[in-house]
């Protein structure tokens, strides 16, 4: 009982935010009614007993993505207007790819073959934050390591393309600064009265 | 079954350890260094890497199929052979590049890592026996060519075709996926063996099982620049400097037909009916555009683009016979076509025309008068790649519609007898125009001994081809001659 109305709950304000995020005139609130989509979605995660992925997407897209979304909206000067403006002609074409994936979708429904047969997870009774932690660097170790040099290609590309070393600029030796040398930089003059040095 | 993790599973796998961990000590090593320098010493030690590695992938050829980490990888002849083939383009790529990253600006040391990196993905994705292993190993190599392709930031050109890349690169990723979940709906597992077991359980052959695979087949295509998913590769090949279109004219492509052969050959060995279709249209379609629309080319990049495509279709048809002839016929025609890219890639990258790499045809005017040498290298490798024997390339595609017509699948080899002599028509225009026309402002040669060697090399093995074609028969032959498992 508690669970259906939770799951009513979630869904609908799941569905009610994401249909803000599309139509809200700040960009600031759409992304802010998409972390509450986020959230919703997380709770969804919860009730089907998926507590790690709640978890997952609450602090990787609510934590880093909305967060970045928010920052390219607030540091990019869009101007969402402009953006929106042209944007009422592709409606044809995009109602008729929507309808394309729908009907593709529903055919592949009514032609489903058997429901393959899933087998029960070993060690049942743990809860799947436990058991992810169990397989993650045994059973799927290749894959989890691979992702690992996935992201380190993704570090090593942004800073390949981004970083650029600039003429000129003066940057802080501290080994040189302090071992500088009072002689080095100061010179003491004695000025005669009334002509001045220079 | 409880978790485990073998630790003497890593012994099967030095190839893939050597080449991951040694790009990130290079990685670390071209920190601390200058730039200048760094980009060398880390390019000629990357250089003992990749034969060190070739070393260890020569030695596991010929061991007992394995099954590794819970059956997320398998090593057998075909794959061992296949990253053999990855490695030593790979190998060509970086002894290209050695001069020309220098002249084309931009001589970084994340260059070689970067591409250290991509061949491991590759050697990752040949190795796969799962879905999932299969797709980050994919993904580890598209990442890298993508930054690969960006990695003169500075030019719009290059950032367009990095861009470009990119975003098509990602759909098709996203069709690849959605082509995997769609074959986990189906028989509940991302395994290789568990796919076959169960399509052998279930033999019905519905619209589900196509479906899912022709956004597989089609997320690879991409990957291949199969036609009608070719759309980017012209435009990425023109754009990206042309050190980094040789490294993409010769080695992912190598890594994504064998990864197609081991999926049609393992899991989806009982849908023949289903991928065979689609491989066909592929193919064909590929053949076609390869060759028509290759004729109006005016940028040599662009021509070869068109080329490539045309050669995945070749590549496609001993895939299509599906017969372990036809399997080994494509392993050869891949090689050759890889030997004859780098040979013809080891001339262009050293013709400079006021500083620049030259890019169009009538560049190539006057060149027979005035370098010899590499002229008549040109020809030769043009001649191989147009199919002219004796010369390699013409055994290359002997071998490939010989098993089409093995197979049944004669109007397709006939079609691509066609094709090919159409193509013939704009290989041979290159050296016409070497040899029959003149120009004003000549061409220099900027030497690169590297580039030279990469040269002879493949000469001699286009020109003696024909005078000892035993071992490379024998190595594609001995890489299907276990049951692909």
């Amino acid at each position: 009982m508690i669970t259906a109305i939770a799951f009513y709950f979630f869904s609908a304000v799941l569905l009610l935010s994401a249909l803000c995020v599309i139509t809200a005139r700040n960009p600031v609130h759409s992304v802010l009614f998409l972390i509450l989509a986020f959230f919703n979605a997380a709770g969804l995660f919860v009730l089907l007993g998926a507590e790690f992925i709640a978890m997952i997407l609450v602090i990787v897209y609510v934590g880093a993505v909305a967060v970045l979304f928010l920052f390219v909206v607030m540091m990019l000067d869009i101007s969402f207007a402009d953006l929106r403006k042209g944007a009422m002609q592709y409606v044809p074409l995009g109602i008729l790819i929507g309808g394309l994936m729908l009907a593709e979708l529903v055919t592949l429904y009514m032609a489903w073959p058997a429901k393959p047969p899933v087998e029960a997870l070993p060690m049942a009774n743990v809860t799947n934050t436990v058991h992810l932690g169990q397989v993650l660097y045994t059973d799927y170790v290749l894959p989890f390591q691979v992702s690992g040099l996935v992201l380190l290609v993704a570090m090593i590309g942004a800073i390949v393309l981004t970083f650029r070393q600039r003429e000129g600029v003066r940057r802080q030796k501290i080994a040189q600064q302090v071992s500088r040398k009072q002689a080095d930089v100061i010179s003491i003059e004695k000025i005669p009265t009334g002509k001045g040095i220079g | 079954m409880t978790p485990v993790f073998h630790q003497y599973e890593l012994g099967f796998i030095w190839p893939e350890l050597l080449m991951a961990c040694g790009a990130m000590l290079l990685l670390v090593i071209g920190v601390f260094m200058k730039e200048p320098k760094a980009y060398r010493f880390v390019l000629s030690l990357s250089v003992l890497l990749v034969a060190a590695t070739a070393y260890f992938c020569i030695k596991s050829i010929g061991v007992n199929p394995q099954e590794l980490f819970n059956g997320f990888l398998t090593i057998n002849n075909l794959t061992q052979s296949g990253k053999l083939l990855v490695i030593t383009g790979i190998l060509f790529s970086l002894l290209l590049m050695n001069k020309s990253a220098e002249h084309e600006g931009f001589a970084r040391f994340e260059v070689p890592v970067l591409l250290l990196l991509a061949g491991t993905g590759m050697m990752l994705m040949i190795s796969a026996s799962n879905l999932l292993g299969l797709y980050v190993g994919l993904e580890l190599q598209s990442l890298c060519l993508y930054v690969l392709a960006a990695i003169r930031r500075d030019n719009v050109r290059a950032a367009e075709a990095g861009l470009k890349y990119f975003v098509l690169g990602a759909l098709s990723s996203g069709l690849l996926l959605f082509g995997i979940s769609l074959l986990y709906g189906i028989a509940g597992s991302t395994d290789y063996e568990y796919i076959e077991m169960f399509l052998a359980k279930n033999p019905v052959q519905d619209i589900a099982l196509t479906l899912a695979l022709v956004f597989v087949l089609a997320g690879l295509a991409f990957k291949i620049s199969a036609v009608p998913f070719h759309m980017w590769t012209p435009d990425v090949y023109e754009g990206a400097p042309t050190t980094i279109t040789a490294i993409f004219a010769m080695v992912p492509k190598i890594a994504a037909i064998i990864l197609i052969m081991r999926l049609v050959s393992e899991p989806l060995a009982l849908a023949v009916s289903e991928w065979q279709q689609i491989l066909i249209f592929l193919a064909g379609a590929s053949m076609l555009v390869g060759a028509v629309a290759g004729v109006v080319q005016t940028n040599i990049k662009r021509l070869l683009a068109y080329s490539s495509i045309g050669n995945m279709g070749y590549a496609l048809l001993g895939i299509i016979a599906g017969t372990q002839a036809g399997m080994s016929a494509t392993l050869v025609y891949m090689l050759l076509y890889m030997v004859m890219t780098a040979g013809l890639f080891a001339v262009i990258l050293q013709l400079y025309k006021d500083g620049v790499i030259i890019e169009k045809i009538e560049d190539f005017a006057g060149l027979g008068k005035r370098y010899p040498v590499f002229a008549l290298a040109i020809t030769l490798v043009l001649f191989s790649i147009a199919g002219i024997p004796p010369l390699a390339g013409f055994f290359g595609k002997m071998v490939v519609f010989n098993a089409a017509v093995a197979s049944g699948h004669i109007a397709l080899a006939i079609f691509g007898v066609l094709t090919s002599v159409v193509a013939a028509y704009y290989y041979l225009r290159i050296i016409k125009v070497m040899y029959f026309e003149t120009a004003e402002n000549h061409v220099a040669i900027l030497r690169s001994l590297s580039a030279c060697f990469v040269l002879v090399v493949t000469l001699a093995v286009i020109a003696g081809f024909v005078f000892a074609p035993d071992h490379i028969f024998i190595f594609a032959r001995d890489a299907l001659a276990l049951p692909a498992r």
